[in-house]
């Protein structure tokens, strides 16, 4: 799989609230759809997100089939303490992935 | 008369309170399951999205927080629901103690012009919602490939 497009700032003042926003590759097949011979082709979307600061959940996603393919997402984490953040996905055939940066705090 | 009149105020009780009313009895369900039967408020949270959709493949939404309610009632979650997709459930989004702002921002699919819901579970207990009725002229999810 292609790497994701990560935009994480690399330092940030404690106390501080910054963006994370994250682009995957994914074709996120709905189930909806049927090919050239009317089959149905099968559902395999990515279903979960979890992304940690420091060991800690800061923000976790359920995707259903209605999120776009090629999935992007931006939330907001509080500056706490210079530490790794770890975004990790899983796909509905248990493939998973993970993204890591670290952050310093100021 | 009197009769016509008794039958006239049945009706009128039987009729769901008007926010359940315009709600897809598939999203209320899941709605409720989620709430457990507390009541959905208007406001704290907004929901962004256009209002004309010329494609429904991948449409940018947003859910925002306008006004950080203290932290006893702090955004737990949110969850989106596109009442007229095959699946109503678009995603589900629960933010730590660690979280900035709750809200977040994503890209969706829709299936045909429909309402679309946003519900927040804070940390109160109390539940908090928005909604957005929204035109598409291009649909997702069923073309061939």
């Amino acid at each position: 799989m292609a790497r994701p497009l990560v935009s994480i700032p690399k330092s940030v003042r404690r106390g501080d609230i910054f963006d994370i926003r994250i682009l995957i590759a994914h074709p996120m097949e709905s189930g909806q759809r049927r090919d050239d011979s009317g089959r149905a082709i099968p559902r395999e979307i990515i279903n979960r997100f979890i992304c940690t600061y420091g060991g800690e959940e800061v923000f976790r996603a359920e995707f259903f089939p209605a999120i776009a393919a090629n999935p992007f997402l931006t939330f907001s984490v509080r500056a706490v303490e210079t530490g790794m953040i770890v975004m990790t996905w899983t796909d509905d055939l248990g493939a998973s992935q993970f993204e890591s940066a670290e952050i310093i705090v100021t | 008369m009197r009769r016509r009149m008794l039958i006239a105020g049945a009706a009128l009780l039987a009729l769901p309170p008007a926010s359940a009313r315009a709600t897809k009895p598939e999203v209320a369900a899941a709605i409720r399951a989620l709430t457990g039967g507390a009541p959905l408020r208007q406001g704290r949270i907004k929901l962004d999205i256009p209002l004309l959709v010329e494609n429904g493949n991948a449409v940018a939404l947003s859910v925002t927080v306008p006004e950080a309610p203290p932290e006893a009632a702090r955004i737990r979650s949110i969850h989106i629901f596109a009442e007229s997709n095959p699946n109503p459930n678009v995603i589900n989004a629960f933010f730590g103690p660690r979280s900035g702002r709750p809200g977040l921002s994503t890209r969706i699919r829709l299936a045909t012009s429909q309402t679309m819901i946003a519900v927040a579970a804070c940390a109160d207990g109390s539940f908090w919602t928005d909604s957005v009725e929204l035109l598409v002229t291009l649909a997702a999810c069923l073309d061939e490939v």
